[in-house]
């Protein structure tokens, strides 16, 4: 039996999380789909479990209440679930231990959060080598850290604030490499200018910088040429005019938009050049190009977890509007204090953006040997070449490399592919444009897809 | 090699990576589990038979897929340890289950 609600909302990060729990309080049948076996999404991982004294701060322990109001809130919460497919008609398709469910919604929320942008830089498929989020979901979610000599590599927020938290945690890296070009600087600057964030934002960041150098970490900037090398496992860290021994390296370069499941469902896309990332194209409330779907959180844009715990209540009033709960002016005038805080959030957004913009040859690998597309391991030189041979899109690329075609459905590949492409024919990336996912939207057996015709 | 904090309180789930037995902190993922058992490469790519290690812990990049409990091709970031969980490496691609399993 396909059971019938009002509101689907999928990934229990902050945005959806936010939108859940106000949906239910509208009065809206609500289900809450995650993958996880507890809420919080990344940002928030296994927050409910933290020690009120964790060393990973207050702005993670801000998701405690978040969780709670997830829990007393009525929506119905479906843990370790996976969505496999949805429907423009909102039918979602889920999986977990317990076997294959259906559910038709009347409104779909996508919630699904943000991943890391691909760092394809030669040896990054080496044991050793690993997302700064992955370290720090490895604190998070079981208290565990590096042994041995870390080193950071790339730039962002999160590089300095796991950093910091690796030496609070006794842990100090080695070395940091930054890999900020000097003129982000002054562009960065610039932004400031323009728009004010107030000195909060800036001052925490401050401190996370402050408390690495108080510790003594070496670091280099403007670092370029980083590879990692080693035979079984990481051994060192190579750049342009040094190397340094390593047990383990840590890269990050920022968060993009999870886009797997909006592309799968074919939403109208748009590239933003000031984030260079693709984002579903979104109207003020979050609606897509599907009447039925709408896209909350970081999922829609990179605009961090405060931002998307806003951006999912207003996507609630929105789909309790037009679901009958609350009238126009009802929902405009709730969204009104909302907006404002929406607005306070984003304010540092076009500094970070412009001083975390990644260098060229981290969108596109220069040199041919280095691996883009991690499950099929093919390499820049072969992405190249298929599109000098006249593949003008990731799809085509796709057809003529296997690039995408692995297990991860070419959710890390896919923005290294549409920049070469772009890069080896000459054009802005926007032209090259995306995949063509399909469901399943990760790979489930055929014992799996049986059991669901068994089930209805 | 990973390490428990010092300071880390809670209970803890005894599994087994590769033979070895390790304590990992209860709701801990079971590529947690690998990390902290030291175990450098969890499986080889079905491709070159390449080492590949857990890269994202978030469900992404699938280089943390393991046979978990008998069952091959899991993402062990995304599946959380219960007592007496066997995690094994993955050798390649998945094989063909030529007999009927249940």
């Amino acid at each position: 039996m396909t059971e019938k609600i009002d509101f689907a909302v999928i990934g229990a990060g902050p945005a959806g999380m936010a939108a859940a729990t106000l949906a239910a309080e509208l009065g809206l049948d609500t289900v809450m789909i995650d993958e996880q076996d507890t809420p919080g999404g990344q940002i928030y991982r296994r927050v409910e479990h933290a020690d009120d004294r964790s060393p990973l701060g207050d702005d993670y322990l801000a998701g405690k209440p978040l969780a709670a109001a997830l829990r007393g809130s009525g929506a119905l919460y479906l843990p370790a679930t996976t969505v496999w497919h949805i429907d423009p008609d909102g039918t979602l398709s889920l999986i977990s231990s317990a076997g294959a469910r259906t559910l038709r919604a009347r409104r779909v929320l996508v919630a699904a959060g943000a991943i890391e942008r691909p760092v394809p830089i030669p040896g990054w498929t080496l044991p050793g080598v690993m997302t700064v989020g992955a370290a720090q979901i490895l604190l998070k979610s079981a208290d565990l850290i590096p042994a041995g000599d870390i080193v950071l590599a790339g730039q962002g927020p999160l590089l300095y604030l796991l950093a910091a938290q690796l030496v609070q945690a006794g842990s100090p890296p080695r070395a940091i490499l930054e890999t900020t070009p000097g003129a982000n600087y002054r562009e960065a600057l610039l932004a400031l200018r323009r728009r004010w964030p107030g000195l909060r934002p800036l001052l925490k960041g401050l401190g996370s910088i402050l408390a690495v150098k108080r510790a003594g970490v070496r670091r280099r900037c403007g670092v370029r040429g980083l590879r990692a090398i080693g035979h079984a496992r990481l051994e060192r860290v190579v750049w342009q005019g040094g190397e340094i021994a390593a047990d383990h390296l840590l890269l990050h370069q920022g968060v993009i938009p999870d886009i797997q499941i909006s592309l799968a469902l074919q939403l109208r896309h748009e590239w933003d050049d000031g984030q260079l990332c693709w984002r579903p194209v979104l109207d003020p409330w979050g609606q897509t190009s599907t009447p039925s779907v709408a896209v909350a959180g970081d999922a829609g844009g990179i605009a961090g977890a405060a931002a998307a715990r806003l951006s999912g209540q207003l996507a609630a009033l929105d789909a309790a509007m037009l679901l009958g709960r609350i009238n126009g002016p009802e929902r405009d005038r709730r969204a009104a204090t909302v907006r404002a805080a929406l607005a306070r959030e984003q304010a540092l957004r076009p500094f970070l953006d412009r001083l975390y913009r990644p260098q060229r040859s981290i969108l596109a690998p220069e040199e041919d040997d280095t691996i883009v597309c991690r499950c099929e391991e093919v390499t820049a030189g072969a992405i190249r070449r298929a599109a000098r041979l006249g593949a003008s899109g990731p799809n085509q690329v796709k057809a003529f490399t296997r690039c995408g075609m692995g297990p991860c459905q070419g959710r890390i590949c896919g923005p290294i592919v549409g920049a070469l492409i772009a890069d080896t024919l000459g054009r802005p990336i926007a032209d090259a444009g995306t995949w063509r996912p399909r469901a399943p939207y990760k790979p489930i057996s055929v014992g799996a897809l049986a059991d669901l015709d068994a089930g209805v | 090699m990973f390490r428990r904090q010092p300071d880390a309180a809670g209970a803890t789930v005894s599994v087994t990576v590769e033979g070895r037995e390790v304590r990992v902190p209860e709701g801990a993922s079971a590529a947690a589990a690998v990390l902290l058992a030291g175990v450098d490469a969890i499986r080889q790519t079905g491709v070159t038979g390449a080492p590949r290690a857990p890269y994202c812990l978030m469900g992404v990049c699938f280089d943390c897929l393991a046979e978990i409990d008998g069952q091959p091709n899991r993402q062990s970031c995304m599946v959380t340890v219960a007592p007496g969980m066997v995690i094994r490496r993955q050798h390649g691609k998945r094989a063909v289950e030529t007999e009927a399993a249940s």
